[in-house]
């Protein structure tokens, strides 16, 4: 039987591994499509379709197509909005863009084999665009006066050396919690699934005796019960980084007003 | 002993840091219903705070998963 971490397993698609290739400035490195690429390709086509499909034809009156779209558009919207406040507009573009391909590749991880968002590299990457968009927009804005970031005005200023360096380390650590929050969410649940599946398959082949009689109902029914509970995680996840990349931003886009 | 066994226990000491989390997103869930039972019309609105406590309390349960892994694999 296979184990439950062998979803997880990146490979290269038939008739699409190009083996190893010299590439100016890289090196040689292994070049394939695999399914961790195509996972991303069918997120990236699901959520410009939908999207695309959404915004055509758009009516003042919405239609139940043009609803959906403007839910999910509103949310997001309201969500830069309340956080970030007036300048939330200018940001909203980033953090639908990531919210929407996040929730594409976690939802679309429960029809397909293959989770993208369960690949510390994909997640990784994610958070890093994050942390480095937070950088340059802190700098741009505020200059050097970034770092008062660090220097927090509420402490008494015997503690503010001690409190602004927690405040450095934590804030050097977002994109790694970021990261690493959506990563073990995903390979969490998704290991959870694949364990009472495989206890169903295991009762059923006889290999516990008659208590393969209780074992397997009960384990089908925790996989139905968890299958419904990762969809909720899939959404919850992708809203959390969402809000996350909304109060990073709006430290670095309101810092002197929010001290 | 075997480092084998001995990563083995490891690992499974390090996963209980989850307990913490559990104990922490437990509080947050407790502690919103208990609010949101006194002022219902204003629990709509601390939803969206309640996923993001919620999800930081989360994320450390997580570390200790990642740590647990990466000391049984790596």
């Amino acid at each position: 039987m296979a184990d439950p971490l062998h979803q997880f397993q990146v490979t290269p698609i038939e008739g699409l591994d190009f083996g190893q290739v010299t590439l100016p400035l890289v090196g040689t490195v292994h070049l394939a499509f695999t399914n961790s690429h195509l996972a991303m390709t069918i997120a990236f086509i699901v959520v410009v379709g939908f999207l695309t499909l959404v915004t055509s034809n758009a009516k003042v009156v919405p239609g139940r197509l043009q609803a959906a779209g403007e839910t999910l558009f509103g949310m997001i919207d309201n969500l830069t909005e309340s956080i970030i406040g007036h300048d939330g507009k200018k940001y909203f573009p980033f953090v639908f863009a990531v919210f929407t391909f996040i929730l594409g590749m976690n939802l679309l991880g429960m029809f397909l084999s293959f989770t993208a968002t369960s690949q510390l590299a994909v997640t990784a990457t994610f958070a890093f665009i994050t942390f480095g968009l937070v950088l340059i927009i802190g700098f741009a804005k505020n200059g050097l006066g970034f770092f008062k970031l660090f220097w927090p005005m509420g402490a008494p200023i015997v503690l503010r050396p001690v409190v602004g360096f927690i405040e450095f380390i934590s804030f050097m650590l977002r994109p790694f919690t970021l990261m690493l929050r959506l990563f073990g969410n995903m390979l969490g649940g998704h290991v959870a699934l694949k364990v009472f599946a495989g206890f169903v398959a295991t009762a059923v082949i006889g290999v516990a005796g008659w208590l393969g009689v209780l074992i397997a109902p009960l384990s089908m029914g925790m996989t139905v019960a968890l299958t419904a509970l990762e969809f909720l995680v899939a959404f919850l996840q992708a809203f959390v980084f969402a809000v996350l990349t909304c109060i990073y931003l709006n430290d670095v886009v309101n810092l002197d007003h929010a001290h | 002993m075997e480092v084998e066994a001995a990563k083995a226990i490891g690992a499974g000491l390090a996963t209980l840091g989850m307990i913490g989390a559990g104990i922490g997103v437990g509080n947050i869930f407790g502690n919103f219903l208990a609010g949101a039972l006194r002022n219902p019309s204003a629990a709509g609105s601390q939803i969206g705070n309640l996923f993001v406590g919620a999800a930081l309390a989360e994320a450390l349960g997580i570390l200790a998963f990642v740590l647990g892994a990466l000391i049984y694999f790596a």
